[in-house]
Formats: structure tokens, sequence, C-alpha cells
């Protein structure tokens, strides 16, 4: 591949990723009570592509399978079916060793709630340099705690800070703490489960600014994980909607909120709060989400749908051009 | 690497502090603070304390060596605390025993024994109850189940059963010749071999909420090896209830080591323990002896209150609920 083509092919490429949980009963409760396996397939066939440097958002309702795809990306969970290629690298169950380590040297996660992500007996200094201690073969050699020092300050914290402990900050600096624990080993490419929605609203905005300003400086590749469509508009280039572990829509961000097409990003952007909407009514979402246990067959979306007919109650729709809907497919919206 | 980011933006790097020395931590934590407020613990504190130094010194501050047959002298038997001996110019702060000993100086070399066992067995335990308990906790599935089970069984026995049951296998296996040197390692692995479960438990327990935690996760995707993970990260948050067990566990492998020894199939009786002294004194208790029982009694006493009073404060102390 020349560099051209390499620039051009995306940083991250999901394919058909499959993930299902076990939920049965344990053996002997399921013989006595006579109950069979459960099953929950919490992320179901998603594909979708991230380019370099760019960020891309996954929104959903809680239960749409948004945080499992997350930790299928990071490695933390292995998927039933599909694949993940990162920069052109399959990640299977194959890599091992040296290889493995650079990979992972490239790829970080940043959390939802910082105290938890946090080993909370551990000083600040000693938590951003466990990267750097992990990739030291990897990395240039330098002293670690300089390193840590620069990255307290490029969260905007002073190298004072690295002393102390986790529980002796407030959320909004946790959440810079962990940030920088993922630049530490310079990553090309960071996961992001929610970083802001364990945070004051106040604080939110200033930890989102400061993810958008390292990823010009270090130009980052974001996935970035929220139920909040605000936060998303603020951040993502694109846009993939989840319903039930299946992508309901992929699009543009700005697309996506111009003109969205599937009717449930419809409904979840009509209940969006807006500030030139005060006084009127909002519609609201209506109905909840199913049981990821027991889906509702065809198009999972179809009992919350008002552009329901047969076909949505017997044949689940595929991703076509962005949008999974029998409704849009047929021309009926 | 060829395009360094850090060159877009020009930050000073300053070097973080060091952290401040282990003194002046241990002076600031809540721990110390949590210490000097309760009057009774302190008190404990300083009994243990004193309990510990003077046995680990017995060699040299004892005023006799009790197992020295040049010094004893078989005709000051049952002298009379604070008194001399009638047939040598020995004086016996707390009387002497039936062979003319010294039960002071018993006393001190017989709780050196009693220490050293009870510190050993619950070291062995700890390290066996918590290496099994991290182990279990961490993987679940059919290593948690067998590792429990065993520890389910052997929780249904009480301890002492379970280390007499140990210590007469083990004397078994050892040849005759040896008996005597091996007995309190024998001992000890009986008496740790009898409390590991409850270390086990506990750490499992504790493990497996730890793990599902998300600086565990940020270990994983960094690919920490799992051993790495465990030590580094798991088991400094789950080693506070382990301390408060360890430090009960401590007073209860002294008494049980006491109980072994009480009962005859502890240590040797060239290596005195408390509970051997005790043994010794119950058998001339009631011809009005009672100096040979009493005083080794109150020091085994002394020692377990006082080591329990610490162990308690330390759950109260390490339990943020209580404060």
């Amino acid at each position: 591949m020349t560099d051209a083509e390499t620039e051009r092919s995306p940083l991250l490429d999901v394919r058909g990723l499959s993930r299902r949980f076990d939920v049965s009963q344990p053996w002997l409760n399921r013989k006595l009570s006579g109950a069979g396996k459960l099953y929950v397939n919490a992320v179901d066939d998603v594909s979708f592509t991230v380019a370099r440097g760019k960020t891309f958002a996954l929104v959903g309702e809680s239960g749409s399978g948004k945080s499992t795809i997350a930790r299928l990306i990071v490695g933390l969970l292995e998927p039933t079916r599909g694949d993940i290629v990162f920069d052109g690298i399959w990640l299977g169950q194959g890599l091992k060793g040296a290889e493995a380590r650079k990979l992972r040297r490239r790829f970080q996660m940043i959390f939802q709630d910082p105290l938890a992500s946090l080993n909370p007996r551990w000083r600040v200094s000693d938590i951003i340099a466990e990267p750097l201690r992990v990739f030291a073969r990897d990395m240039p050699a330098r002293d670690p705690l300089l390193r840590v020092g620069e990255l307290l300050a490029l969260v905007g914290l002073s190298a004072e800070d690295g002393v102390k402990f986790p529980h002796q900050f407030s959320g909004g600096q946790r959440q810079r703490v962990a940030i920088a624990r993922a630049l530490a080993a310079r990553p090309d490419f960071i996961v992001c489960d929610e970083p802001t929605s364990a945070l004051d609203v106040s604080v939110q905005a200033q930890i989102l600014n400061l993810m958008k300003d390292l990823q010009r400086e270090f130009g980052l590749t974001y996935v970035f994980i929220s139920h909040n469509l605000q936060v998303v508009r603020h951040m993502a280039d694109e846009i993939g909607v989840l319903y039930l572990g299946r992508l309901a829509e992929v699009n543009k961000a700005k697309a996506l909120f111009e003109t969205p097409r599937h009717p449930y990003t419809r409904m979840l952007l009509d209940a969006v709060p807006d500030i030139e909407m005060t006084g009127r009514p909002r519609k609201r979402v209506e109905g909840e989400i199913p049981s990821p246990i027991d889906p509702p067959p065809g198009c999972a979306f179809h009992p919350r749908c008002p552009f329901m007919n047969e076909r949505c109650r017997r044949e689940i729709p595929r991703l076509v051009e962005g949008v999974a809907c029998h409704a849009v497919e047929e021309g009926r919206i | 690497m060829t395009n360094d980011p850090m060159t877009t933006r020009q930050i000073e790097p300053v070097i973080p502090p060091r952290p401040p020395g282990l003194l002046r931590q241990a002076l600031d934590s809540d721990m110390f603070y949590s210490w000097r407020n309760s009057p009774v613990t302190i008190v404990a504190t300083f009994t243990a304390a004193a309990l510990i130094l003077v046995a680990l010194l017995a060699p040299w501050i004892a005023p006799y060596n009790p197992f020295n047959p040049a010094t004893l002298n078989l005709m000051d038997g049952f002298t009379p605390p604070m008194s001399e001996g009638a047939f040598s110019d020995n004086w016996f702060l707390m009387g002497a025993d039936h062979q003319g000993r010294d039960v002071f100086s018993t006393i001190m070399y017989g709780s050196r024994v009693s220490l050293f066992v009870g510190a050993m067995a619950t070291l062995f335990a700890m390290t066996l109850g918590v290496g099994l308990g991290l182990a279990s906790g961490y993987n679940g599935g059919t290593i948690d189940a067998v590792i429990m089970r065993i520890a389910d069984i052997q929780l249904s026995f009480p301890a002492i059963l379970i280390a007499l049951l140990i210590f007469g296998v083990a004397r078994g296996l050892i040849p005759p010749s040896q008996q005597e040197s091996m007995a309190i390692w024998v001992l000890i692995f009986a008496i740790g071999l009898s409390n590991w479960a409850q270390f086990a438990r506990t750490v499992r327990g504790a493990t497996m909420v730890e793990r599902q935690k998300d600086y565990v996760a940020a270990a994983r995707i960094m690919g920490v090896h799992p051993a790495l993970i465990l030590l580094r990260h798991i088991l400094p948050n789950v080693l506070g209830p382990v301390l408060v067990i360890g430090t009960i566990g401590l007073a209860l492998a002294i008494i049980e080591e006491a109980t072994l020894s009480f009962l005859g199939v502890g240590v040797p009786p060239t290596q005195p323990s408390l509970g051997t002294l005790i043994r010794i004194g119950q058998q001339y208790l009631f011809s009005g002896e009672w100096w040979i029982l009493f005083f080794p009694a109150v020091t085994l006493v002394l020692l377990a209150l006082s080591v329990n009073l610490l162990g308690d404060w330390l759950r109260d102390a390490l339990n943020p609920k209580l404060r």
C-alpha cells in the first residue's frame, strides 16, 4: 500500500460484529425448574468503519449494546462472530507476544466512572506511568517521571498533583488523570465509553473540549460512546445509532442531525430539548426499549414504530445506504 | 518516533515531586489518628509490644536459663513467688516449678515459642489463603468451585480437630529420630493449614468485587499479565480485611497452639510453650502451688487479649462506615 492509500483506508473496520451472552440460570436450577438455556444478543451484526483522525460516535439507549461494542473493540470481550480490523491487522485470537504488545500500545480506553477506572491505592504518578512501564520496550527511552509531569500539564493538572491519590481529586480532575493515562503510551486510537456522563454538567464541556484539543494535536481517532445527543453532536464526525444491539442508522454527524432517516433517529432527535423550542410541547420518546432476552421478531423497533407494516413484523431490515428500515427502503417515508 | 506530537505545543516538563517518607505518611494517616484517639488500643499496643519484646529478648534479659541443668537446683522446686530458694541463693519473682525452674524465666522463653508458632502459622495460613482466594476470585469457574468446596468442608469442622488430624498424620510420616526437631514445624503446618479457609473466603469475595472494576479493565487492555494485575492492582485493594483477620487469627493461633500443647500433642517438653507450662501447672493446682499455673495463664490471656483488641481496632479503623 502506498502512503496515500494508507491515509485513506479506515483505521478501524468492524465487520458483522456479534456478541452473545449466556444468561441462563445455573445448571442445577435449570434442571429443577425445567428452564432452557437463555442467551442475549447484546451486539448483533454491527459493521462500521472509523476514518483516521475522526470521531465515530455510537449512540443508543441503555441496553442497546454500546458498551459491549467498546469492550469488544479493545479486546476485553471476544466476539461471538465478526471481525475487527485495526489498521489492516485482524484482531483475533492469533495475536501473541511482542506483536500484540505493539498493537495494544496503539489503542486505549477512557471509562465512564474515573473513580472506578483509577486504582484507589495508587498515586496518580504511578497510574499515569503504568502504560510507560508496560510498553517501555516500544517507547523511546526517557525519564518516565518527566513524561508524567508533561502529561499532567497536558491535561491541565500540575506536576504536584502526581503524589496525590485519585480520591483527593474532583470528578473532572479524575477524568483528566484517566485521559493522561490513556495518552501516556502515545496511542492513535482511543475508545471513550461515556467519558462525561458521570460528571457534572459544568465540567462535561471542559473535558469534551480537552478531548477535542488533544485529538487535533495528536491526530487521535476516537470511538465515542454516549447516550447524550448534544455531546455527540459536539464531538462526532460520524454517528451510528444503535437499537437493541443492531445499527439502525449510520451517517455523517451533520446529515444525521439535519435529515434523520430512520424512524428511531427521528424519535430521538424530536425528544432533544432545544432552546429555540422553549414553550412548544416536545414529542416524547414513545414506549421503551424491549428486553434483549426476548426481542420482537422482524425489525426490533416495530412495536414503537409509527410506520410499521406486516413486513416489519417478519423480516429483519438490513443496513442499506446507512439505514436499516423497510419503510425507508420502500420509500414510504 | 518520527513526528513527535509533543513538539506542537510547548510544555515545560516538570518532574512530579516524590511521595513523602513512609514515617510522615504513617503519622499523617487516618489510621494513626484513630489509634491516638482510642486509649484501649494504645494500652493493647504497648502490652502486646512489651510481651513481644520480652519474648524476643528472653535469652538476654531472663534472670535464669531454665533449660540449663547446671543452674537448676531440684531442691528449689515449688518455691513460692517473691522468695528465695530453700537450698540456693536463687530468688524467684514468680516462684519455681516442680523442677526448680524460675517460672518468670520459663514464661519468657515460653512466650517466645508461643509467639513464633502463632506468627509463623498465621503467616502460612495467610499466604496460602490469600493466594488461593485471589486465584479463586479472579478466575471463577471450576478452579473457584473446587477451592471453595474444600474450604467449605474444612470450615464445617472445628479448627482444633483439623489441626489434631494434620498433626497426627504428619507425625506418622516423619521418622521418629527427627520428630523432636521437626515437632515445631509440624505444629506450624497443622495450625496454619487449619486456618487458611477464612482468608481464602474473604479474599475471594473482595477479589470478585475488584476484578469487575474498570481499573482492572484498563490494565487488561494494556495487556498486563494476569499475575501482575492480581499482585499490583487487586492485592493492595483486598489487603484491608486480610490484615484484620490476620491479627485476630494471630491471637487464635496462639490459643490453638496453647490448646494443642495443653493436650500434650504440641511442642516437645524440651521447648515448653505457654500451653505446655499451663499443662504442667494444672497438675499442681490442687496441691496449693498455684503460681506454676497462674502466671503462664495470665501471660497467655494478656497476649491473646491485647492482640485481639488490636485486631478489633484495625477492623473498625479500616471500615469507613464506622467512622
